[in-house]
């Protein structure tokens, strides 16, 4: 079995990012904590410095994937997500997919910031006796919808999902988001997927590409162009907006507005891939390597010190109301 | 709870199609799936009386099994109906990942399994299921011998909840069971006894195993064991090694290529425990082709006459390199 305190033990030349604050208590139905736009800002930063460290342990997995994602995860969980993780199986809540599974770490970070699981647990990614699977494992994780991984698979299980929905009579109250990544869009099934949703009339379901440029051979111009990603989604009956998926209070509306919405949403959220790391960010050459203990240490440093300032930001706005 | 037991020759895919409108009333949380196929799967059944649960996904078999993993995820009962050939080949990472992983209650019905689908031809004729589904782990694999086995199989595939690859056939075949069964009991039943060879069959080649038996009884003096292996995976060991050991000499028949499908099925759990000869009919190396579905299985020797020959030869070679058990059944 892995020991996550063993495991904490052997990035203790690290250093970790503090949490200066508690997790906010578990969204309950009806009555949901609304975290403003710079403490959400704040806490993907703390996310950030979760895959870091995660990763560091693990010697395995993504993540510059999972640091172009941050934002818009920590938009979900700690905004627009109804659920409650007192109960994993709240047949209401809103469900999220991670349809590209290989950013499971900032999902993990994301479910044990809010009590899925002990936040010891993220110490033992990729391991053996662990519950953290390098892709995501329904039968494994609390929190966890759907097992993804293969590329392609996520959009066609949120659509069914959202078809359970309606015929439980939920689709009015129950929103599917689904994450996906620009692999996702190279493979053929997200677009079967994309038909079927208009085909079928679903009105529950929001896609978000995270859209980062970069994959495991080259830029995804220089792979396999996916081109203009909106335009796709357009063309198939959805409707689509693009944004800059760093931009949380963009995320923000563009994830809530898709809930109002009568038809499938797509969100074409442009990213940077290693976003909030600057060696990282943007370069090619980083996908599926996990940082060596020296950029670990470098990329922490970085997160905290922003850490520190979103923080003090928060201070002094809170003295000044 | 099934419908009526048939007495003339019917394909097993109708047999789908009838229990699926059965459980449906039985369950709401039952829905099929088809794949724009659902008048030849028979899902079409389902469709008509519940068309509310019904989801034809059109052309696309991979998107349709990842749906029926996000139906299940959220407390549905899906049934996914398509061609063997796509159920089981295109859809494969689909199946693998979304059905067996997460080991969801989904079934899946591949009808015109086999090559005795015809004039389609090789593209169409599936001949590698039974091996690919065999190897996923989690998934159970089900073969029935004819319309009231294949009846009671979709009703138990739904009674297990567990992922299971239910495998049906395009033609008209004889009836092989007079009343719907019980139950599937251990997967297998001997329906004929015999000291001499045990034949073991699965789905088409089940009736054709007995009218083998028939012609050794009638024409060598051979008593022949037939055993009617209705599920693939898991399968029952112990029925196997006991007329293994009582006869010390078995043919297998299937309409599927000998590689992975039940002939190293059987054999795998003979080497390990019983090994005796174990000859196999069913399709080598090689591919299928157009032609009417019976002249396909003439072609490809999936016939009575195919299991008998077969018979003979593993007959001359018993006393030749059989020898007595090394264990008996109650080893197992």
């Amino acid at each position: 079995m892995a020991d996550p305190a063993a495991n904490l033990a052997r990035v203790s030349h690290l250093r970790p990012v503090p949490d200066p604050k508690p997790p906010p208590r578990p969204s309950e139905p009806g009555r949901r904590p609304e975290p403003t736009i710079p403490e959400l800002e704040r806490w993907a930063t703390v996310l950030r410095g979760e895959c870091v460290r995660m990763l560091a342990v693990a010697k395995s997995g993504h993540l510059d994937s999972s640091l172009s994602a941050a934002d818009i995860v920590t938009a979900l969980y700690y905004r627009v997500l109804r659920h409650d993780p007192a109960r994993p199986g709240w047949p209401e809540r809103d469900r999220f997919v991670l349809c590209k599974g290989h950013a499971a770490p900032i999902q993990y970070a994301s479910l044990a910031h809010h009590g899925y699981f002990p936040l010891g647990d993220l110490m033992g990614l990729r391991q053996i006796g662990s519950q953290l699977q390098g892709h995501p494992d329904m039968t494994r994780t609390p929190g966890v919808e759907v097992s993804t991984g293969s590329l392609g698979q996520g959009l066609s299980m949120c659509v069914g999902i959202c078809l359970a929905l309606r015929l439980d009579g939920l689709d009015g109250t129950a929103q599917v988001f689904g994450l996906l990544s620009d692999g996702d869009c190279q493979e053929g099934q997200t677009w079967e997927a994309a038909t079927t949703a208009v085909h079928f009339g679903l009105t529950n379901l929001t896609a978000i590409v995270d859209y980062n440029h970069l994959q495991t051979d080259g830029t995804t111009e220089e792979v396999m162009d996916v081109g203009d990603l909106r335009a796709k989604f357009e063309s198939f009956g959805w409707d689509a907006v693009e944004i800059d998926g760093h931009d949380m209070a963009a995320v923000v509306d563009a994830l809530e507005r898709s809930r109002a919405l009568e038809r499938p949403a797509a969100i074409i959220g442009q990213t940077r891939k290693g976003r909030g790391v600057s060696f990282m960010e943007g370069r090619f050459g980083f996908h599926g390597k996990p940082p060596t203990p020296e950029q670990a240490a470098d990329a922490l440093a970085e997160l905290e010190a922003k850490l520190e300032e979103q923080t003090r930001a928060l201070q002094a706005a809170g003295e000044e109301r | 709870m099934p419908a009526e037991a048939k007495r003339e020759p019917i394909a097993t895919r109708h047999a789908y199609g009838d229990a699926l409108v059965e459980l449906g009333e039985h369950d709401e949380a039952v829905v099929a799936l088809d794949a724009d196929l659902a008048v030849s799967t028979q899902s079409i059944k389902f469709g008509n009386r519940f068309p509310d649960r019904f989801f034809n996904c059109g052309a696309a078999e991979a998107n349709m099994m990842s749906i029926a993993c996000g139906l299940a995820a959220t407390g549905k009962r899906p049934f996914c109906s398509t061609f063997a050939i796509f159920a089981a080949g295109r859809a494969y990472d689909q199946v693998r990942l979304g059905i067996a992983h997460n080991e969801l209650p989904i079934v899946i019905g591949a009808s015109h399994g086999g090559v005795s689908l015809g004039e389609d031809g090789a593209s169409h004729q599936m001949i590698e299921d039974i091996a690919l589904m065999r190897a996923l782990p989690r998934m159970r694999v089900v073969v029935p011998a004819d319309y009231n086995q294949a009846s009671r199989a979709t009703i138990d595939a739904y009674e297990s909840a567990a992922p299971t690859y239910l495998r049906f056939g395009r033609p008209s075949t004889p009836i092989v069971y007079d009343e719907i069964p019980e139950t599937l009991g251990s997967g297998i039943d001997v329906l004929r006894t015999g000291k001499d060879i045990t034949l073991v069959a699965t789905g088409h080649m089940v009736w054709r195993a007995l009218d083998a038996a028939e012609a050794l009884a009638h024409d060598d003096g051979v008593e022949a064991e037939v055993l009617n292996v209705a599920r693939v995976k898991p399968l029952d060991a112990e029925t196997v090694l006991e007329s293994l050991s009582k006869t010390g000499v078995a043919v297998t028949a299937e309409e599927h290529r000998v590689v992975g499908g039940l002939a190293d099925a059987v054999r795998e759990v003979a080497a390990e425990q019983h090994p005796v000869p174990i000859f196999a009919v069913g399709m080598g190396d090689e591919f299928g082709v157009s032609g009417t579905g019976e002249a396909c299985m003439e072609h490809f020797g999936l016939t009575a006459r195919g299991i008998a020959d077969r018979a003979r030869e593993a007959l001359v070679l018993k006393p030749i390199v059989s020898r007595p058990p090394l264990f008996g059944p109650e080893w197992t």
